[in-house]
């Protein structure tokens, strides 16, 4: 019988393999990264050592939109082709980016701090990534503000849609704004001009981070998937009165 | 002959399958009385039926013609009657009709005749006998005005296909038998109406379908 | 289009009926824009230089906090899956809805706020940019606003959770219309913001109808 919350057993087989092997590329990516980071690449003429902090900052930065766009695609699959794992890796995304975001405005912070002499400045790229903190959030929120988790799932994916359809705009905006207020003083955060040595583990901890997000985001299925069955399993004891577990 | 059926019914709601592999048809002139305990799915069928909400599976048809594919064509030849009395407590029990009958005046040569409206109203709310409460603000009504008045709705702007959810909640006797009437003339009309009911109160010669058996098997 | 005028009548007639509303957005305005003088202090230079985006900021709030209601009573009553059972688009209601919005809420804001500007020391010549761009920006806050609106039907916090999802969405409008202000108070043409601002009402225009009736569908499902 066709029933929504099929177990999607194919899948569980599939990331019961994945899983461990996505870990250890995580896990040797990172170190491999943080290594060249912190000790095989040179420290920037102006701004020294800080300058490592360059190296989980940006990758963040690329995850927090990453993930975005991520969640945008599995909301919109969710919506047309109403596939029920596309609702669970919407709802895993979320947090995940929301925590890549939040790390990439603490490092901004703590790499501001020693640059411009203050822990925030209302820089374009910094102040586009609160907004974007805010639409996670918002998407969280939404997700969790109905009784019916199938309701929850389907307004927040609209909201997750109309969300992506405003970051560009809210990029253009936030620019704008800054180049009125703060004349290009801002130095550059990251920037073409990048020597190889530092791209090197740029690169190691673009990819961990990617990693990261999959390996995370499996475990995150998993559970959801697990806590369906609960729920299954608790209505069904509603139903019929007697416990089945 | 217009028919309406369904075939092949899924409803998934609130986490649970309500209601699977289930079918109806309806003619010209039918009724169909839906039964069954609470939680069945009466009220999801009928929201199935009015295109509020898609089955899971399965499909709604109106002359083998799916009704998602057409819901403003659906609509007009539909009216639904929910758990809720739509009445204003802000305007008047004519304001009130007016503004739902004038949506539907397009498409009837009677509504589109000067004061058309006006007119259907008027014999709607004396039909079911709330002909003076024609100028009464919705907040001094009770819930069996309410009632009526939202029954008078669907009298003022004929639609072939009636969806009543639980009709009869609130209704006095004089009033069930002004329903029951009007459901008759409707039929004899070639109307269809489904009614979903716990009350013995429904067409004597209406198929039925208890829900009951629908259930999911656990 | 009949069905977009019935809606707006119907909605327009409700909204007089229960008067209150509008004047209470209004108030809600010109008390939020008072504030900042006991805020900030009262020297009119500084008020001058905060006047836009105070201005800016209290429309942008008062014009959400009415958009709770733009479907919550529909809902409650059953009006509003009577409303998307009618022989009208459901984008066509939305839009009917967000008009009756927009002349209740953004049209007083746009009114009163000449009057603010003068409390707020706004030099003359952006008294007449601030209403063009309130007039071109306003209407983007009641479209997307809607969506908002729709989204949070039947859910367990409304009111605040609105304020969550829809603030973010409302930047590019607070932006680009306090800019239009500032650069003609620092001697500049507000051309392009005033054609950016276009430009997002000319794209919402579509979108956020559509948009606002799927959210709206999936509400009364």
């Amino acid at each position: 019988m066709f029933h929504r919350f099929a177990n999607p057993t194919r899948f569980l087989r599939f990331a019961a393999v994945v899983q461990p092997w996505i870990a250890g590329l995580t896990v040797l990516l990172i170190s491999a990264g943080l290594y060249f980071g912190l000790f095989d690449s040179p420290a920037d003429y102006q701004q020294g050592a800080t300058v490592r902090i360059m190296y989980v900052h940006v990758p963040s930065a690329w995850m927090a939109l990453f993930c975005y766009t991520s969640l945008a695609i599995a909301c919109g699959v969710a919506l047309i082709w109403k596939h029920p794992l596309a609702d669970l890796a919407a709802k895993a995304t979320a947090p995940i980016g929301a925590g890549f975001t939040f790390l990439a405005l603490v490092t901004g912070s703590l790499w501001g701090k020693p640059m411009w002499g203050a822990w925030w400045v209302w820089d374009a790229r910094l102040t586009s990534m609160l907004v974007l903190l805010f639409l996670y959030l918002g998407y969280m929120a939404l997700n969790n503000a109905f009784d019916d988790p199938a309701r929850g799932a389907k307004s927040s994916s609209i909201l997750a849609l109309v969300g992506f359809v405003n970051v560009p705009i809210i990029k253009f905006s936030v620019n704008w704004w800054n180049t009125l207020h703060q004349p290009a003083s801002v130095v550059k955060m990251g920037g073409p001009s990048i020597h190889a040595s530092m791209l090197t583990p740029l690169l190691l901890m673009g990819v961990g981070f990617t990693t990261y997000y999959l390996w995370v985001m499996l475990i995150r299925i998993r559970y959801e998937v697990t806590n369906n069955k609960i729920r299954a399993l608790q209505r069904r004891q509603a139903a019929t009165g007697e416990s089945q577990i | 002959m217009p028919h309406f059926t369904g075939t092949d019914l899924v409803c998934f709601r609130g986490e649970r399958t309500v209601f699977t592999g289930l079918d109806f048809a309806l003619g010209a002139g039918d009724a169909l009385v839906l039964r069954g305990p609470n939680g069945s799915g009466k009220s999801s069928l009928l929201r199935l039926m009015a295109g509020l909400s898609r089955p899971l599976a399965g499909a709604v048809t109106w002359d083998d013609e799916s009704i998602a594919d057409n819901p403003e064509a659906h609509n007009l030849r539909m009216h639904y009657i929910g758990h809720a009395d739509p009445v204003k407590p802000v305007l008047t029990v004519t304001e009130n009709l007016d503004f739902w009958t004038l949506l539907r005046s397009k498409a009837n040569d009677e509504l589109r005749q000067p004061n058309g409206v006006g007119e259907a109203i008027k014999s709607a709310l004396a039909r079911l006998g709330i002909g003076h409460l024609a100028d009464v603000p919705g907040r001094f009504l009770s819930a069996g005005q309410k009632r009526r008045v939202n029954l008078a709705r669907i009298l003022a702007a004929p639609a072939t296909l009636w969806l009543l959810d639980e009709p009869h909640t609130a209704l006095d006797q004089a009033a069930l038998r002004s329903l029951d009437d009007a459901i008759a003339e409707h039929r004899r009309g070639g109307g269809m109406v489904v009614i979903s009911s716990h009350a013995q109160a429904a067409p004597e010669d209406a198929d039925a379908i208890d829900l009951g058996q629908f259930q999911e098997r656990l | 289009m009949r069905g977009f005028i019935q809606i707006v009548r119907r909605d327009l007639h409700l909204a007089l009926r229960q008067g209150m509303d509008s004047l209470m957005v209004v108030a809600f305005f010109v008390i939020a824009v008072v504030l900042f003088p006991f805020g900030v202090g009262p020297e009119p230079n500084t008020l001058a230089r905060i006047a836009p985006g105070v201005i800016w900021v209290a429309a942008l709030l008062s014009s959400m906090l009415s958009l709770e209601r733009l479907f919550q009573t529909d809902f409650e009553d059953g009006s509003l899956e009577l409303l998307a059972l009618q022989p009208v688009a459901l984008e066509i209601t939305v839009m009917a809805k967000v008009s009756v919005h927009w002349l209740t809420t953004g049209l007083p804001l746009i009114i009163a706020a000449p009057l603010l500007a003068v409390l707020m020391n706004l030099p003359i010549e952006g008294f007449v940019p601030l209403i063009i761009a309130l007039s071109l920006g306003t209407p983007a806050l009641s479209l997307i606003g809607a969506i908002g609106a729709a989204l949070i039907l039947g859910s367990r916090r409304g009111g605040i959770l609105l304020s969550l999802l829809v603030l973010p969405l409302y930047i590019p409008v607070l932006i680009f219309g306090v800019s239009a202000v500032d650069a003609v108070i620092g001697g500049f043409s507000a051309k392009p913001q005033l054609l950016i601002l276009s430009g997002i009402l000319v794209a919402a225009l579509p979108l956020c109808p559509w948009a606002g009736a799927a959210a709206v569908r999936q509400g009364i499902e």
